[in-house]
């Protein structure tokens, strides 16, 4: 770990300001050490050799409480602007983190929630970096300068002493350190293992109890334990080796001046208010340093989230189109043409595969097909054929890995993204919905439209009878991603948010999945209504919704041996610890047809 | 704070390693004041100019100081660290023979947001509280009380100025510092409650918002309420600096109390000088010490929030105690009936109201009904997760009250919609449904959940891992992975839940009549939604959501 990541500087500005301000402080913290040890040297030395009485000491006693109500005040200082620089540099990074993310799209950046804990609970852990370890390190390099500095004039064997011993602490701390980063590392590992075993063991009980092998699970659990307790304690006896070298280099050079301190003034050649002062500073010395010691675990943690922001940031975004939409087959970006080129144009796969990195099959085999205006067409295979897919390659979440795509004769990939996704709605397999209200929900592709057309659109996707069977109707707040909600209702939300996008191009992701056939027979008549007029793409498995398109057209069947009953693709052979690649990966709907694929 | 007290009761078994993890704490901070205090009285002596040797042992003492501080606070840290982890583990024990008690039904209270992962996150906290909080405080505590004594015995004023600065920071600086939290939490906990659930909002909803064009809106959303954040942050500061500035000017005032007492004092002789020193300077010492009491004070406030979550599981009623005396096993075919049932999973929620139904030997009985109708309940009654509110669950009219839980679900099997993957191997899934199977068995229940094929392709076959929550798998797999570990446990009564979700049409209809046929003997509860498999049952019993939410049966032969 590096203790100032040159990243920080630069992603976050406020960084800067605070590291001056550390040491404006830091500086003004060791002058007032220093002015505090010299003040009592003087106070004690008056009153125990030169028998002076209380007030004789008054000016001294004087300047020692201005001294102490300084030093009060320089701790306040340090604490509060760390406090301020701590949430300053969080807002700077996670507003960078969130833009970041977004413009990376669906997938790209790890599971969705890995993010989120990494924008907040992750990047809190820097109060700790912030408040503790930053400016111990700027103190770590200040003290001891300006500590030396008063001694060294007055007693250059004591401030030798100090001088030789302080740079072995982290030569030594460096050197236990290297040999016990990888035992730590090893151990970090195995205590996430064992955590991860309890939680997977109390989330399963129900399952454990079916079968009768709960109670069972309580002696593992102790017996896990006992086995962590020991590994882990074989390895903190190395661990702590660093921090006991550090106290013993740290206190033992503290003893080692005071001792030679006190036989220097035996034989005269030193003064009792300079050995006072060296006994005083001596240990400030060593303090700041063994302080950085004492944090460095505290505030890794913070460093470490920051490192993982900083990956982040520095993964490029795909390179997007900057066409507009709009412009018509062959015409010079730009040129002002109605909606309808676009929007009524024919949707053309031509030859599009898509294939994940590290994944031994592709998302989606080579796929040609060719969708003319108005048509409302079913993509049919089985599951993890690659329908999902090829709407997500028309969405721009997929960029084809060979082939592309036409919508009226003009390259999608040239197009800009956000202008041509104006003309799409799309029901993914598993809608989101947001924690506001059912109408922002549903006016979510459609934002400033009337309560009235909202409502209109929700009767339509066949959402209205329970949604004003809710107390609050269409203003009910949802819980978080749709909680109580079943996935039926959750269904029919996001169909409404279709319906009311008023989008000419529609893709609709098994939009019956989740639904009962009653319910599922006022959709189909809703989809076939709304279908006219606009292009409709559907990837469908139900007999009932392949029944309600114009036209069929199969995907990947190549790829599958016909008559199998068996999930296709990717999972029929996935390699021993394939886990962890496909761990994070099931958040969104994209990713799990990459998952299933 | 019961949740400390429930920490410390849990300590009883490593109480050895605590005391000598405390002694060696207070070892090394002791060491580390008589460090100061021997030193400074050894300067103020050799400034006599005595002969050499009156100083050796003080000599031989800051010597000693030095190298003890380091070694005992290892051996402090060791044992401690050692100590938490029995601790640890015995809670870990503990909570989970009381999760065993009460899940799934006595949780359903504790559902808010994810219960697992944070119970056991509150599990591991007692790490913390007693590595962080409770040893150093303890060792603080006893560390200062003999500074006091050794600063009071030669100068009383001293002695009680020092305790005075010490109560300040180590009850006077918490209680100010949790106040202070309490309202700078009031303040930022809504905006950071507001925020993170707006990032989940934007990491979760990306497709969906990126689709609709919503992004950018969301963003300015998310960074509207970070400025307020920051802003409330910004006026929450300056209190976080007050615990700081305390500390420091109490470890000042000390000092110089010392000194100004003390040069009264040896100025009227009752103080020799070479003493002064000691006195003035040994409080510098024992604020490092005191000093981390306001820290190790708020991890324990921080912790309180997890314990009181501990404490609250321990004292949850279970939902279906067993009886004191338990009543034997009924043996050979075994009928299980619903009488009357009403009950619901909390109280003042009925789902079900006055249902009776009856599970022969050898008969399929398919459930069906509206969802929320209490089809879940019905099975939740059946393997005892619940009791019922009124009426009777009775196994060859045996109530099932009378017999013991895991007796029971020896002969009635579940397999629920949330039936659960643990993240190990095909195999080991499987087993957990009969530990001692043979491979024949295994393959077995794999066929008659159409699986076999599927697994034979597998290059590590029945060792392929399933990941986390079977999250390797396709959700058809997952499904029937848990229906053939249903199967191979052999129940003589088994209960489906929705067993063919996530499978397509054809193969659902299929599996369903492959596993209605070969149930033979068996008595067979299947929970759907499906109308197409109601023909190969031999009764169908539908519920409906009557009066008061509560849900009555009706049965129609098939």
């Amino acid at each position: 770990m590096r203790p100032l990541d040159p990243r920080l500087l630069r992603y976050a500005r406020a960084t800067r300001t605070y590291l001056i301000l550390s040491v404006v402080l830091g500086v003004a913290l060791a002058a007032l050490v220093v002015a505090q040890a010299t003040l009592l040297a003087t106070g004690i030395t008056a009153v125990y050799q030169h028998g002076a009485d209380v007030h004789r000491i008054a000016p001294t006693l004087a300047w020692l409480a201005a001294v102490v109500t300084l030093r009060a005040a320089v701790a306040w200082a340090q604490e509060v602007t760390a406090a301020r620089a701590s949430a300053a540099v969080k807002r700077q990074l996670r507003s960078r983190l969130l833009t970041h993310v977004a413009a990376l799209g669906p997938g790209a950046a790890g599971g969705s929630g890995t993010i989120a804990t990494l924008a907040t609970r992750g990047l809190d852990a820097l109060d700790a970096y912030f408040a503790r370890y930053l400016p111990q390190l700027v103190l770590a390099t200040l003290v001891p300068v300006i500590v030396l500095a008063r001694i060294a004039p007055v007693d250059l064997v004591a401030a030798g002493t100090i001088a030789l011993t302080l740079p072995l602490i982290p030569v030594f701390m460096a050197l236990v350190g290297l040999h016990t980063e990888a035992a730590n590392r090893r151990q970090f590992r195995l205590l996430a293992r064992l955590s991860h075993h309890f939680l997977d063991v109390v989330a399963g009980l129900p399952t454990l109890r079916v079968f009768g092998r709960a109670k069972r699970q309580a002696g593992i659990i102790a017996r896990i334990s006992a086995e962590q307790r020991t590994t882990t304690m074989r390895t903190l006896r190395v661990a702590f080796l660093s921090s006991l070298v550090l106290e013993l280099l740290a206190t033992l050079s503290v003893a080692l001046v005071a001792v030679g301190i006190g036989l220097r003034l035996l034989d005269g050649s030193l003064g009792l208010a300079t050995a006072l002062l060296v006994l005083i500073l001596a240990p400030e010395a060593y303090l700041p340093l063994r302080q950085v010691g004492a944090n460095y675990h505290a505030s890794a943690e913070g460093l470490a989230a920051a490192t993982e922001v900083f990956e982040l940031l520095e993964t490029p975004a795909r390179p997007r189109g900057t066409a507009p939409a709009d412009a018509p087959p062959g015409a010079p970006p730009g040129a002002p043409v109605g909606v309808a080129s676009v929007s009524a144009g024919t949707v053309r796969f031509e030859a599009v595969a898509v294939r994940h990195a590290g994944r031994s099959t592709a998302s989606l085999p080579p796929f040609t097909a060719t969708v003319e205006p108005g048509e409302l067409v079913a993509l049919t295979g089985p599951s993890g054929c690659g329908k999902s897919t090829a709407l997500a390659v028309l969405l721009g979440f997929a960029a084809p890995t060979s082939g592309r795509v036409t919508v009226g004769g003009q390259d999608l990939a040239t197009v800009d993204p956000d202008a041509w996704r104006q003309r799409v709605a799309w029901l993914p397999q598993r809608p989101w919905l947001s924690t506001g209200t059912i109408a922002d929900n549903i006016r979510l592709g459609a934002p400033g439209t009337t309560d009235a057309a909202v409502r209109a659109a929700a009767e339509q996707a066949g959402a209205l009878a329970f949604i004003d069977a809710l107390p609050d109707g269409l203003s009910t707040r949802l819980g978080d991603d749709g909680a109580g909600l079943s996935a039926g209702q959750r269904q029919r939300i996001a169909l409404a948010r279709v319906f009311l996008r008023d989008a000419p191009l529609v893709l609709l992701d098994e939009p019956t999945a989740n639904l009962d056939a009653s319910t599922e027979a006022g959709i189909l008549a809703a989809i076939r209504a709304h279908a006219a007029g606009r292009t409709v793409i559907m990837a469908a498995h139900r007999p009932s919704l392949v029944a309600l398109a114009d036209r069929v057209i199969p995907v990947g069947t190549a790829a599958t041996p016909g008559g199998t009953t068996v999930t296709s693709g990717g999972t029929a052979a996935i390699p021993a610890g394939a886990t962890v690649i496909l761990a994070g990966a099931a958040a969104t709907s994209v990713d799990a047809v990459v998952v299933a694929a | 704070m019961s949740g400390v007290g429930a920490v410390l009761r849990l300590c009883r078994p490593a109480a050895g390693q605590l005391t000598l993890a405390v002694l060696a704490g207070v070892g090394a901070a002791g060491a580390g004041v008589g460090l100061m205090a021997t030193s400074a009285w050894l300067i103020s002596r050799a400034a006599q100019h005595p002969p050499v040797l009156h100083l050796m042992v003080a000599i031989v003492a800051v010597r000693a100081f030095g190298i003890g501080r380091g070694v005992l606070r290892y051996v402090e840290r060791l044992t401690g660290h050692d100590a938490a982890f029995r601790v640890l583990g015995a809670l870990r024990v503990r909570t989970y023979r009381r999760l065993e008690r009460l899940a799934p039904a006595g949780l359903v209270a504790f559902r808010r947001g994810d219960l697992v992962a944070r119970l056991v996150d509150d599990v591991e906290s007692v790490l913390d509280v007693i590595v962080r909080a409770l040893l150093p405080i303890t060792v603080a505590a006893v560390t200062g009380a003999a500074t006091v004594a050794l600063v009071g015995g030669l100068l009383p004023v001293a002695g009680a100025a020092l305790a005075v600065a010490m109560l300040v920071v180590a009850v006077g600086v918490p209680a100010v510092q949790a106040a202070a939290v309490r309202r700078a939490d009031a303040r930022l906990a809504p905006l950071r409650g507001a925020l993170a659930a707006g990032v989940v909002d934007l990491t979760q909803g990306l497709p969906d918002l990126i689709a609709y064009g919503a992004v950018s809106d969301t963003l300015t959303t998310l960074d509207r309420t970070d400025r307020q954040l920051l802003t409330a942050a910004r006026r929450s500061s300056a209190a976080a600096g007050v615990s700081a500035a305390v500390t420091a000017l109490c470890t000042g005032l000390s000092v110089l109390a010392g000194l100004a007492a003390g040069a009264v004092a040896v100025r009227a002789g009752t103080l020799p000088g070479e003493l002064l020193a000691v006195v003035v300077l040994t409080p510098l010492a024992v604020f490092e010490t005191i000093g981390a009491i306001p820290a190790a004070a708020q991890r324990l406030a921080a912790a309180r929030a997890a314990l009181g979550r501990l404490a609250e599981i321990a004292a949850a009623t279970e939902p279906a105690p067993d009886p004191a005396v338990p009543v034997a096993l009924p043996t050979g075919p075994l009928t299980v009936r619903l009488e009357h049932v009403s009950a619901g999973w909390e109280p003042g929620r009925p789902v079900l109201h006055d249902v009776t139904l009856t599970l022969r030997p050898g008969r399929r009985v398919a459930l069906v009904g509206p969802s929320g109708a209490g089809k879940t309940t019905v099975a939740a009654l059946l393997v005892r997760w619940l009791d019922p509110t009124a009426g009777r669950v009775t196994l060859n009219d045996v109530d099932v009250r009378d017999l013991r839980g895991d007796d029971l679900r020896s002969v009635v099997g579940y397999l629920g919609e949330d039936a659960y993957l643990f993240d190990s191997t095909l195999e080991a899934n499987l087993r957990i449904g009969r530990p001692h199977a043979t491979t024949a068995q295994l393959e077995t229940a794999l066929a008659a959940a159409r699986l076999l094929d599927w697994v034979r392709t597998l290059p590590a076959g029945l060792g392929t891992p399933v990941g986390e929550h079977g999250v390797a798998l396709s959700g058809g797999q997952r499904r029937r992975l848990a229906l053939a570990r249903a199967l191979l446990a052999d129940f003589p009564v088994l209960v489906l839940d929705e067993p063919t979700e996530h499978l397509d049409d054809d193969t659902a209809a299929e599996l369903i009549r492959d596993l209605l046929a070969a149930a033979g003997d068996r008595a067979v509860l299947l929970i759907t939604h499906r109308a197409d498999v109601l023909a190969d049952v031999d009764e169908v019993i539908t519920l409906t959501p009557g009066d008061r939410a509560a849900a009555t049966a009706s049965v129609r032969a098939g």
